[in-house]
């Protein structure tokens, strides 16, 4: 046995993974979002059909209902929509599509956001001021009237983006409403950090602003970040379905959760629920359980409530 | 005092300045409006001339300064898609857009605080809990989800109500309304439901922890010991004392409702400034988004505005630390 015991052994013997070994509601919501990231990850592999092949849909099959009810054909386990797509592949290609976005967004908000709070902390003066100031608009303003301003305008520069482009307008968009809480969490942890003599010894030894932001105050001020950024991953996600269903979000060409769902509210007057309701199932399937883990994350990490 | 407000206002006026500008660069990148006009086989010297008709010759400053001047008067051109003026558009959709959002707040403050109060004083009751568990996936449910739903169950499969459209509205000159009639107030209810739905489950939180964290206080303590009623103690004492922060939070909230009407307006097609502003960004439509844009960031500025102000009024503590320094 080394002395040093590696990082896996040091997490299991964790507070956190101990935490999380008694806690049902993380267990459960852990468990559903996984069985949800692999079938979005492998859906070219495990999807019964390719939703995006043109070639293999037949209008025959068209709005066929769930394999258990009486139309319904084995073939399509949840049902088909108007093209005769089978909505479970559907939702395996869509969620790929939903989770992408809101994972790339939450990195992007939470890089821009981290990295400005702890300027701001760090450095204050007219810097903070300035920094401060941009974040109490933003912060009048609701996330999804910024991102749709945001996404709107960027749609009007590219009127014909490639789906390449739609998709870095729509990341940006969304990641550009979200580093707000980031920054203001980051800067307020930073003030308090900075003062400390950790900080202030690695001052004295010589070494440079940058590094001790990076190396010194960052790991100390991250926890609180984790668990924005995993609540932050639910808002994301729904933010991304959103702006789809309304039509200004995804190209048309790769459908996520939101556009399924747009396509499917066309047929609900029609009595063929199942193209929206399994799709929105889905989202809020996928926002609750990440909304629950990150509720669960905040308790694990408060060190009050130990 | 002063130094206070007049901090604030400038702040304003400097966020409706970068909101006018976003607006005004807008227009830069639609392509030249003089080809656009005149066609392929214009000579030089009619695009010069239209040019200079348009005040498309003069410098960027001067170009922005007659927008600024314009956006004032709420004159933003004609609508790229209707033809129609930019102005009249808006001035239809907005009592549209306000009635459905008054209604969604009445809902939801006359829903979430009885309800907030239920859960705080009944904390731990089987129906306390079920409201709790219901408004956490009430949370978790995007509005546009919400809105789907009811359509469902109550204009699908209950055959209630109706899901889309306005039905004809009474017309008082500059405003339109629909309470006049029972047949267009159906059309009024589930936009509204589905918009308050959100709100609600906020200001019944936001009650229930404000009325837990009051009945904790001393005041509370001593009124009971003084002997009053259960009721007096709850209804005249907690409520009151919780109610502050509730009515500012719902005052702040009124600007997010008319944002959010954008999603329940498209879900139901009711013809209000959020479904103007959506089709104007499906369609590249860049006068009608300028106008939206500029509106919409007034009435944020203003709620916010006002807000501040009354914090000023109301808080003795901000004045004595803004007169210290």
């Amino acid at each position: 046995m080394s002395a040093q015991p590696s990082r896996w052994q040091r997490f299991l013997a964790s507070d956190l993974w101990y935490s999380f070994r008694r806690s049902p509601v993380a267990l459960l919501s852990s468990l559903i979002l996984l069985v949800c990231v692999v079938c979005a990850v492998f859906a070219p592999q495990i999807a019964p059909h390719n939703p995006l092949d043109l070639a293999t849909l037949n209008l025959m099959d068209a709005t066929l209902p769930p394999a258990w009810m009486a139309e319904g054909s084995s073939k399509f386990l949840l049902g088909t929509d108007g093209y005769g797509r089978d909505i479970l592949s559907a939702l395996f290609y869509g969620a790929r599509i939903s989770l992408f976005i809101g994972l790339g967004s939450v990195l992007l908000s939470m890089l821009l956001g981290v990295s400005l709070g702890l300027l701001a902390g760090f450095v204050g003066g007219k810097v903070d001021g300035f920094i401060m100031r941009v974040c109490d608009v933003m912060l009048s303003f609701p996330s999804i009237l910024v991102a749709l301003l945001i996404n709107g305008v960027g749609k009007t520069l590219f009127p014909d983006a490639g789906e390449t482009l739609a998709f870095s307008v729509l990341i940006l968009a969304i990641a550009l409403t979200g580093w707000v809480q980031y920054a203001r969490t980051v800067r307020g942890s930073t003030l308090v950090e900075r003062n400390k003599e950790y900080v202030q010894a690695a001052r004295v030894v010589g070494v440079g602003s940058l590094r001790i932001m990076r190396r010194h105050v960052l790991p100390n001020v991250l926890g609180p970040v984790l668990v924005l950024a995993t609540l932050q991953v639910a808002l994301a996600i729904i933010t991304e379905a959103t702006l789809s269903f309304l039509g200004v979000g995804v190209p048309p060409t790769s459908p996520s959760l939101g556009t399924l769902i747009r396509i499917g509210n066309e047929f609900l007057y029609s009595g063929q629920w199942w193209i929206t309701i399994f799709p929105g199932l889905m989202l809020v399937l996928i926002s609750l359980s990440v909304n629950l883990l990150g509720d669960w994350l905040r308790d694990a990490l408060n060190p009050r409530l130990q | 005092m002063l130094v206070f407000i007049l901090r604030r206002l400038l702040q304003a006026g400097v966020v409706m300045l970068s909101v006018a500008f976003i607006a005004f660069s807008l227009f830069q990148f639609v392509g030249d409006p003089v080809a656009n006009m005149l066609g392929q086989d214009a000579t030089p010297e009619q695009r010069d001339q239209l040019r200079r008709d348009l005040g498309l010759d003069q410098s960027f400053v001067v170009q922005f300064g007659s927008f600024l001047g314009n956006a004032v008067q709420g004159e933003f051109g004609l609508s790229l898609r209707q033809g129609r003026k930019v102005s009249t558009l808006i001035a239809e959709a907005f009592p549209a857009t306000i009635e459905l959002a008054l209604t969604a707040a009445l809902i939801a403050v006359g829903v979430g605080i009885p309800l907030g109060v239920y859960a705080a004083l009944r904390r731990g009751r089987f129906f306390a809990q079920l409201v709790m568990a219901l408004s956490l996936v009430g949370v978790s449910l995007p509005t546009f989800l919400i809105g789907i739903l009811l359509i469902m169950v109550f204009a699908v499969n209950l055959q209630l109500l109706p899901s889309n459209g306005r039905h004809e509205v009474l017309s008082l000159g500059f405003w339109t309304t629909s309470f006049h009639s029972w047949a267009s107030f159906k059309y009024l209810i589930l936009p509204a439901l589905t918009l308050s739905l959100f709100q609600l489950t906020l200001i019944m939180r936001l009650v229930r922890s404000e009325m837990l964290e009051v009945l904790r206080t001393d005041y509370i303590k001593f009124a009971r010991a003084r002997g009053l009623s259960e009721r007096v103690v709850h209804f005249r004492h907690a409520l009151r004392n919780t109610l502050v922060p509730v009515i500012t939070i719902t005052g702040l909230q009124l600007g997010s409702l008319i944002a959010f009407a954008i999603i329940t307006e498209t879900v139901f097609q009711w013809p209000g400034m959020g479904l103007l502003f959506i089709q104007a960004v499906q369609n590249a439509d860049i006068p009608v988004m300028a106008a939206y844009l500029c509106l919409i960031s007034l009435i944020f500025v203003t709620i916010n505005l006002v807000v501040d102000l009354l914090y000023f009024a109301v808080d003795p503590r901000l004045r004595v630390h803004s007169t210290g320094h």
